[in-house]
């Protein structure tokens, strides 16, 4: 027993200090952008003193940041409007329909999941480019209204699967349409996967860096990733990161409020998926 | 009657499930099939997105094979780092799931602690890493100096540039990790407690329980890492534009130069085809391993 108690104590003692080395990189990128000029050129310490926001004001001074956060939750919107609606619809179809072929077609979803984006990355640029359609948010958001994220109709579809037949069928009775039951009957039941497969989607979209890179040439119309990585360029080489910093947390703000607020969901849009085993 | 009745309901849904996956036959047919197929019969031509091609052949793969040093430092960098990184990763969550599913105090906080850099993988996050990073003036190096060790060059030295990004990468394993503990709390307890009267220690327990019943779950989360690894771009893209040295000249970054700064699509599109093809041998080589490691509990029965 007491050999037990020994190992759990090693083992928290283990487990604070991997929580430390998770949170470091974090930790230093908001202390810094907290700093006064003086002290980061000292470098030497972590916390900062005196605490002063002028790394904020000289950082959105230096750069359209606001501009940058609009465009990016523009396109995170659009992009979870099209992926819920049309991963959920593709997703019931595949839970709760026989069909002949319908084995085939999933197989043949799962291993797009296998296909490198580069493959299609050129045509698809081609595309966009005689559409002219470079340097809008077409191509970045278009994809997404055609249930093309296969991780998401996986988990939706999984979701789906779990759901009783009967409300179909109860469904039927009442002479509801297919659409009915399925917008009406089982959507409400849906919600925290749907849930999640938001939270996926503006992830993805926030941290999304090859797409708009790609798409969008124009300084007005960049997301936060492309916004962050000019600024860098612009002041990346000043003794003073101050600035680069505050900003750099400014883009991670609301990914870490999005966090604290849906943690569960987080977690258990993986667990919900069923790919434990 | 009965019988018709059934017969119809399944001409009904068949229709049915035709019309609810339409959204997704679309997009496969405009995002997927047909971009591939273009840009196959584009890999092997000497296209450059404004000119009809002159040159149809076997050109591109001949040169790619043959006389382009590039493609080798490539796909040199891209296998060093997957290589290296899908295991770590591999074993990183499975020992922090083990420690978590420990259940001891302050779990929930660890847990949330150590899915945060999985959220924040982003330019913001490769920032920080670049100055933490920083030879002179690094946190990292200044921590590590006040244990007595002299920190490494990290980014701008050739031999421990990959690392760098490899170690940075392993703190976004935290996916792979709470699919582990989520694997972890579906083994009964009566297996370990069984093992325990037969006397097994913890390494046995391991082998012989732990490992066999995250199997699946292992040989999943391998597959995706090497998907995900193999079209690495982004971290060298932002962090040492491939260098220094070429050192982390990987994949991703040669690809998007061709298609992007050169404007070779034919040229772009037979080195995304080879990267396919490479992830199709990759994925089988894997698969047909699984039978040996990986084990599904319908087995038994």
């Amino acid at each position: 027993m007491r050999k037990h108690k020994i190992s759990n104590i090693t083992a928290e003692i283990v487990l604070i200090f991997i929580a430390f080395l998770f949170l470091l990189p974090t930790l230093w990128m908001f202390c810094t952008s907290l700093k006064a000029p003086e002290q980061i050129t000292k470098f030497k310490e972590l916390l900062p003193n005196p605490v002063t926001i002028r790394s904020y004001i000289q950082g959105f001074a230096g750069g359209d940041f606001l501009r940058y956060i609009g465009n990016t939750v523009f396109i995170g919107l659009a992009c979870v409007v099209g992926t819920v609606s049309s991963c959920s619809l593709v997703a019931f179809g595949f839970a709760k329909f026989k069909a002949k072929g319908k084995n085939i077609l999933f197989m043949v979803l799962l291993s797009t999941m296998m296909v490198p984006q580069t493959v299609t990355l050129i045509p698809a640029y081609m595309l966009y480019s005689k559409l002219g359609w470079i340097n809008t948010y077409i191509p970045l958001a278009l994809p997404a209204f055609f249930a093309t994220s296969t991780f998401n109709v996986f988990l939706l579809r999984q979701f789906f699967a779990g759901l009783p037949n009967e409300l179909a069928e109860a469904g039927r009775i009442d002479g509801c349409s297919w659409l009915q039951i399925f917008a009406r009957i089982y959507i409400p039941n849906t919600k925290p996967a749907l849930l999640v497969v938001t939270i996926n989607q503006l992830v993805f979209v926030w941290n999304d860096y090859m797409a708009p890179l790609i798409y969008l040439g124009k300084p007005e119309k960049f997301t936060i990733a492309l916004g962050l990585n000019m600024f860098k360029a612009q002041y990346g080489g000043a003794m003073d990161v101050g600035p680069l910093m505050a900003m750099a947390c400014l883009t991670v703000a609301p990914l870490l409020i999005l966090y604290i607020c849906f943690q569960k969901y987080f977690v258990e849009g993986i667990a919900a998926s069923g790919i434990k085993g | 009657m009965k019988r018709r009745k059934k017969k119809r309901g399944l001409q009904d849904t068949s229709k049915m499930f035709y019309l609810f996956i339409s959204p997704w036959i679309v997009g496969f047919c405009v995002f997927t099939f047909f971009p591939m197929i273009f840009s196959f019969v584009t890999s092997f031509t000497n296209w450059s997105g404004l000119d009809f091609p002159t040159k149809f052949g076997f050109d591109n793969y001949r040169q790619i094979f043959t006389a382009d040093n590039s493609f080798w430092t490539a796909l040199k960098n891209t296998f060093y780092y997957v290589g290296v990184s899908v295991p770590l990763n591999t074993a990183v969550s499975v020992g922090l799931a083990m420690l978590l599913n420990k259940r001891l105090p302050g779990t929930n906080f660890f847990r949330a602690v150590f899915y945060l850099p999985t959220i924040c993988t982003g330019v913001a996050l490769y920032i920080a890493w670049m100055y933490l990073y920083n030879g002179d003036t690094g946190f990292i190096n200044v921590l590590l100096a006040k244990i007595g060790i002299e920190g490494p060059r990290w980014l701008t030295s050739y031999t421990m540039a990959m690392p760098s990004i490899i170690l940075m990468d392993m703190f976004a394993c935290g996916t792979s990790m709470t699919i582990v503990l989520a694997g972890l709390q579906d083994i009964p307890s009566t297996y370990y407690e069984a093992a325990e009267l037969d006397g097994a220690n913890a390494l046995r327990k391991f082998r012989h329980i732990t490992f066999p019943m995250l199997s699946p779950v292992i040989f999943f989360n391998v597959l995706m890492a090497i998907i995900k690894g193999v079209q690495i771009f982004t971290q060298p893209y932002v962090m040492t534009e491939g260098g220094p040295a070429r050192a982390t000249f990987v994949y991703g970054l040669y690809l998007y130069n061709t298609a992007f700064s050169y404007v070779k699509f034919g040229y772009a599109s037979a080195l995304a085809w080879i990267l396919f093809a490479i992830l199709i041998i990759v994925s089988l080589i894997i698969f047909g391993t699984s039978k040996f490691w990986v084990f599904y509990r319908e087995d038994v029965n």
